[in-house]
């Protein structure tokens, strides 16, 4: 991130004890929030965080598209990468959790999930766009309703209407008397909590690492005058390393939102006893 | 690129997600998911299948080649042992034609010395009668002489003559055989 960015991105040209007196201007809601490069906020608008949304999918289809559409038996050194991702996801996530035989229809949707949000969450850490879509809870939210919808309509579909609803509700009759409640804190814990963390957890994640970024950002800017410089500094080191963590956060969340979505598919799955 | 809201309206609560944002999301996860469903993962599995089978048919191919390998080389040593037996024989009759022809050349080797030793003997015994022969005549010759001019008169007539050696001789020769 360079100086001319920052400027970019809050305008103010504010600093320690210039003498206006200004405060310093940390990161705020209003960070997350875009103008719309055209329609208004009222209805329908188009803004960077879209844009983000749209070259990233492009990315990913540009990319596998590059590697796999016209497959070698002997890989080349794109081909052998997407390999090595694609083998990833469906190995060590889809198989692991749900059996290579019940698992193998799941593995386009999870590997297209993974990567989608891996580069949502990596836009963070891309020079000019420096924004993870991930961090506008719609995204998340649409990937996890859609999540959702899978898992309750195969829940369904493996158990019948009964069995379903047994099968999210934990019914097990050996609990004896506080079968009810189980009953209770599962059905609320599936049916409600589960999708809502599920989308949260991405959310906020990248959400607060945004700000932090932004934090640090800001400050190595602002502390830039007199005796700050020194902290600026500091506040600058500390952008770097943020910005390597930030690598491994997004990288983490996108394997820990795919898992869990199979993990709730594996539930699903089971048997009823 | 100055695209940040810094107008004074409040932004909404975070946790609200904002319609089209959520459309547009979905849409652009749909592109990425119909690419690769439809088209690219087809694409590599069925890329994946083929490797497999091939390092399959290579192993298969190797085991194949080993098996051949095996059987060829019990070939070679079966052969290897018959040429070894047939150089061993070979040697053997060698050796027993080497030992005949040795036989047999000693054998005609005793048989010429014999021969030649049987000549020599038979050479010297014809010399010896011979020598004998020539040597009754001169000695016989000389005594006369010697006797004639001892006793004055000739004994020149043959046959007188003849009869007194023999007689001299045979005497001597008898005296010899008493002797003996």
């Amino acid at each position: 991130m360079s100086a001319a960015d920052m400027t970019l991105a809050f305008e103010i040209n504010c600093h320690f004890e210039d003498g206006t007196g200004c405060g310093f201007p940390g990161p705020t809601l209003y960070s997350f929030l875009f103008k719309p490069i055209f329609g208004d906020d009222s209805g329908l608008y188009f803004n960077k965080t879209m844009l983000l949304a749209l070259l990233g999918s492009i990315v990913i289809v540009g990319f596998f598209w590059a590697a796999f559409r016209k497959p070698k038996v002997v890989p080349g050194k794109l081909q052998m990468v997407a390999e090595a991702g694609y083998d990833f996801v469906r190995r060590g996530i889809v198989y692991e959790t749900l059996g290579k035989k019940e698992g193998e229809k799941y593995v386009p949707f999870m590997v297209a999930t993974f990567f989608f949000v891996w580069m949502m969450n990596l836009w963070s850490i891309i020079p000019l766009a420096q924004f993870p879509v991930t961090a506008v809870i719609a995204y998340p939210a649409g990937l996890a309703l859609v999540i959702y919808v899978m898992w309750m309509s195969v829940t369904f579909k493996r158990h019948g209407f009964v069995g379903g609803f047994k099968n999210i509700t934990g019914y097990d009759k050996s609990l004896g008397p506080v079968l009810p409640m189980v009953m209770v804190i599962e059905f609320f814990s599936n049916v409600l909590v589960r999708p809502f963390t599920h989308a949260v957890r991405l959310f906020a994640n990248m959400f607060a690492g945004h700000t932090l970024l932004l934090l640090f950002t800001i400050a190595s800017w602002y502390l830039l005058n007199g005796i700050g410089i020194a902290y600026a500094g500091v506040s600058f080191v500390m952008v770097i390393v943020m910005t390597a963590f930030e690598l491994f956060i997004q990288a983490v969340q996108a394997y820990v939102f795919v898992l869990l979505a199979c993990s709730f598919l594996q539930g699903a799955l089971a048997e009823h006893h | 690129m100055n695209l940040l809201v810094l107008a004074a309206e409040e932004p909404q609560n975070p946790l609200v997600p904002p319609i089209p944002e959520l459309v547009i999301g979905l849409i652009a996860f749909v592109i990425v998911f119909g690419f690769l469903a439809k088209k690219l993962l087809p694409n590599i599995n069925k890329v994946l299948e083929e490797r497999r089978e091939a390092i399959e048919g290579g192993i298969e191919k190797a085991e194949a080649a080993q098996t051949e390998a095996q059987s060829v080389l019990e070939q070679y040593k079966a052969q290897l042992a018959e040429a070894r037996h047939e150089a061993a024989r070979l040697r053997q009759e060698a050796l027993e034609q080497g030992t005949a022809l040795k036989e047999e050349l000693r054998a005609e080797g005793q048989r010429q010395r014999e021969e030649i030793i049987a000549a020599g003997h038979a050479q010297i015994a014809a010399d010896r009668k011979a020598a004998s022969q020539a040597l009754r005549q001169d000695v016989g010759k000389l005594a006369t002489d010697l006797a004639g001019k001892l006793v004055g008169e000739s004994l020149e007539d043959h046959a007188r003559q003849s009869r007194t050696i023999d007689r001299f001789l045979s005497e001597l020769e008898e005296k010899a055989e008493a002797a003996r």
